[in-house]
């Protein structure tokens, strides 16, 4: 792998590893992240994301390996690192004893930013996330969706070069979800690096340029969403359906038709370049299935290959 | 990384700047439930007005700073003075520190913006003294206004008050940083309530025995009681109040040391 | 409709809490009352009793504070528990929501609360009067009595306390009411001395006020000096605010979680 120039690499981790006494959270990790780019951290609950997020972000000591933010070290120049970045942490760090605008002028003074210049950036962000009518309300009254666009208004009132969202969207409504990455998406489209982390699939491949996938504290797998649909799933997914207790028997008699077979309570998963000829070959067979659906292959698909179906926490 | 927490942690002094916005941040919060703060103020007046008309009709006179009698009134609002010095500068910097810190996560959205735990620490602190001083300022005046100050010596009560609050609060928030949970606030209150009924505030170390009067002068509200008393009552002014003083600087001091070392693990995970 | 068993089960959860978690509670509770009767009974005392006045109405300072005080500890007791808890099984834990989602009513989250409360009271005084005794200041066997005076005592503040937790929207509230009922009552409601000798006008107020009414009736019975007329006076009085409080509290109950 080439190393890209400095100045356009805002994050440099080589080894990154974070102790909390006996249990590694993040365990040697290697990461890049390019100027203008939108970049993911996949993984399941547990897997190292956030941990990661709050050293890049600055406020979580790296206890091993090597660092860099902008160019800088954040054990060092946190302070200045910190400046530059805008943090959306996973749960909302509102002031709740402030208002709207409130939150997002005190949030600005932290940054050292003068009275006048906070008070003209907050009425323009509050209109970017469209909570203008909203600006004098308490927080504690905001739905949730609301809070979370505030948030992001917050994390943008020192212009940041970089913007990380530890799992943006979680807990939000599907409209809510749509507005939020509308806004992400114009973001990204001014020249702002995004550092995502996300466990949603769609949200991955909406948004990000470039991902890895994160497993019990190691990196398992890194590329776009579609170098990573390629690498580790194939083109299209055939879901056949059999009678209830048939699955287990049906996969053997379908395994050739696809480069993997997985067996679920309900269904096969059959893994192959063309869903429609394996469909058709299953036809042929004259197996019968209650049901065949042909769909394409998602980053889902590639996460759950790689992670596992069991349950994390 | 012994290296980088120091390199983080140790311009504990120098980080002044930006421990402001965090006063600017409270004033404005403090703005909008004043009412709340004022409030704040009566409870040492009340305690004042009822020992006063009550407990100083039934006892009459006491033995002052120097041995001579005076007014029971006069001799229980300085010692008042000193312990809600003390029950604010403490409040402050370990309930409100740790609520922030561990509910509200105020200290998490200030922490990923150049204010650092340094900022965090010394605006907490600045702030539970601008709070105190100006109930202590008030204080005074309520004081001043019953008659219970004998010497202008009592303008140095202010900033005696200051140094208390300083002592405890830096205290306070050392504790703070050892606290696991709200059961540990458990301590903080065994350690207050017993100096605040106990360290000469309501009646004179003569009352003890031997024995339990050393214990007592241990004690910090003691130690302030003995500051402010003699500057309010005009009484027993000596060099030895220096003593005291120091006393506090001291206390202020290992507070602050302590503080500043375990900042990381009050702060950052 | 009977509310009584399904008022028990409620009633039962609060213990259930209670007993996962009076650990945590129980030192101050035994220490207050020892700490409070040292310093202000003992210390104090020494100061009252050795002055001209010689102690009051011809008694011990401790004799006459402790019976005081543990009227006051009902109070505070009280108030504690009928504000926070209350507004936290409302708004935040939603405690209420739970049970009322099965065949409880509302009256019976109320009543078992109350009962709870009743009980946490009786515990404290409880521990009050074991360490008054501890310190010679029960001086009748009526003093066991003086439990119940704590009882209505605490109770009486409960109700109406319940009552404005119920409906009031935040917690600042509840400072204001420590501030400026709780901490005035304690001071001035005739704990630390006759009420006599406070101005007229105040004491004029401290007769209407619950509290004074218990602290003399507990002091009454703790020193065996209570006549009937005056014992069914106080209690009269404080039964008159807890039912009055009991009924707003039902009340502002149903406004509040009642669909």
């Amino acid at each position: 792998m080439t190393e890209p120039d400095p100045a356009e690499q805002l994050v440099h981790a080589r080894g990154l590893t974070k102790r909390f006494g006996d249990f590694t959270a993040v365990d040697g990790i290697d990461v890049d992240v390019r100027r203008g780019e939108a970049f993911g951290f996949l993984g399941p609950n547990g897997a190292g994301k956030s941990s990661t997020m709050r050293m890049i972000a600055c406020v979580s000591p790296v206890t091993d390996g090597t660092l860099r933010v902008l160019g800088r070290d954040p054990a060092t120049d946190g302070a200045w690192i910190r400046g530059r970045l805008g943090v959306v942490p996973q749960e909302d760090s509102l002031d709740l004893e402030l208002t709207v605008r409130e939150n997002l002028l005190v949030y600005g003074r932290y940054f050292g930013l003068p009275k006048p210049l906070i008070r003209e950036r907050a009425e323009e962000l509050l209109d970017f996330v469209q909570l203008t009518d909203k600006r004098d309300a308490k927080v504690d009254a905001l739905s949730g969706g609301m809070k979370r666009r505030l948030t992001i208004a917050r994390s943008l009132i020192n212009e940041p070069e970089v913007l990380l969202l530890d799992e943006p969207t979680t807990g939000l409504d599907p409209q809510a979800r749509h507005v939020l990455w509308d806004r992400l998406f114009r973001l990204k489209q001014q020249g702002v690096t995004l550092i995502l982390t996300t466990h949603y699939m769609d949200e991955a491949e909406q948004l990000c340029d470039r991902l890895v996938v994160m497993d019990k504290a190691h990196i398992v797998a890194e590329g776009s969403p579609a170098e990573l649909i390629g690498q580790w799933s194939a083109r299209e997914v055939v879901e056949v359906r059999f009678a209830p207790g048939d699955h287990e028997a049906m996969a053997g008699k379908v395994e050739d038709l696809g480069s993997r077979v997985e067996v679920l309570p309900d269904r096969l998963l059959l893994y192959t370049e063309d869903g429609d000829a394996a469909a058709a070959a299953v036809h042929e067979r004259g197996l019968h299935p209650v049901g065949l659906l042909v769909r394409r292959s998602t980053l889902e698909d590639v996460f759950l290959r790689l992670t596992g179906r069991t349950l994390v926490d | 990384m012994t290296v980088n927490l120091a390199t983080r942690t140790t311009p504990m002094p120098l980080a002044g700047g930006l421990a402001w916005r965090l006063v600017e941040r409270n004033l404005l919060v403090y703005r909008r439930i004043w009412l709340l703060i004022v409030s704040g103020f009566f409870e040492p007046v009340f305690y004042l007005l009822s020992l006063g008309v009550g407990i100083g009709a039934l006892v009459g006179t006491v033995a002052g700073p120097d041995g001579r009698a005076i007014e029971y009134t006069a001799f229980v609002a300085p010692a008042l003075l000193a312990a809600s010095a003390m029950n604010g500068a403490v409040y402050d910097s370990t309930m409100n520190v740790f609520f922030k810190l561990k509910y509200a996560k105020t200290y998490d959205a200030m922490l990923s913006t150049p204010l650092g735990p340094a900022d965090i620490a010394v605006g907490e602190i600045l702030w539970a003294q601008l709070r105190g001083t100006l109930y202590s300022a008030t204080f005074l005046l309520v004081m001043a206004a019953l008659g219970l100050i004998d010497s202008w010596w009592a303008l140095l009560a202010l900033p005696a008050t200051m140094l208390i609050g300083l002592a405890f609060a830096a205290v306070g928030m050392a504790a703070t940083s050892f606290m696991r949970g709200w059961q540990d606030f458990e301590f903080v209150q065994l350690a207050i309530l017993p100096m605040f009924l106990f360290s000469t505030t309501f009646f004179p170390l003569s009352v003890y025995p031997r024995p339990l009067q050393l214990v007592v002068q241990l004690t910090p509200l003691f130690h302030g009681i003995e500051l402010v008393r003699p500057l309010t009552t005009g009484a027993g002014i000596g060099i030895g109040l220096l003593g005291h003083a120091l006393y506090f600087v001291g206390l202020a001091a290992i507070g602050l040391a302590v503080t500043a070392r375990r900042l990381e693990k009050l702060l950052l995970k | 409709m009977l509310a009584a068993p399904h008022a028990l089960r409620s009633y039962e959860y609060w213990l259930f809490q209670y007993k996962r978690t009076y650990k945590g509670s129980l030192v101050s509770t035994i220490l207050f009352p020892v700490l409070f009767l040292a310093s202000m009974g003992l210390g104090l005392g020494t100061l009252v009793d050795q002055s001209a006045s010689g102690g009051v109405d011809g008694r011990s300072y401790l004799t006459f504070l402790a019976p005081g005080l543990l009227a006051a500890t009902a109070m505070q007791t009280a108030v504690g528990e009928s504000t926070y808890p209350v507004m936290g099984a409302i708004k935040w834990v939603k405690t209420y929501h739970a049970m009322l989602a099965t065949p409880l009513g509302v009256l019976d989250v109320l009543v078992g609360h109350v009962l709870f409360i009743a009980t946490r009271i009786l515990i404290s005084a409880g521990i009050f009067l074991a360490v008054m005794t501890l310190f010679g200041a029960s001086e009748s066997p009526l003093a066991l009595f003086a439990l119940v005076g704590a009882l209505l005592t605490g109770l009486a503040f409960a109700l109406p306390t319940i009552a404005f937790a119920a409906v009031t929207e935040n917690d600042a509230g509840f400072a204001f009411l420590f501030r400026f009922v709780v901490t005035p009552l304690f001071l001035f409601g005739g704990v630390f001395y006759p009420v006599e000798q406070l101005p007229v006008v105040l004491e004029q107020v401290a007769y209407v006020t619950p509290l004074w009414h218990g602290v003399d009736l507990s002091r009454d019975l703790a020193l065996g000096t209570a006549t009937a007329a005056g014992t069914a006076g106080h209690v009269l009085y404080l039964s008159v605010w807890i039912v009055a409080g009991f009924a707003v509290a039902a009340r502002n109950y149903r406004r509040r979680l009642a669909v």
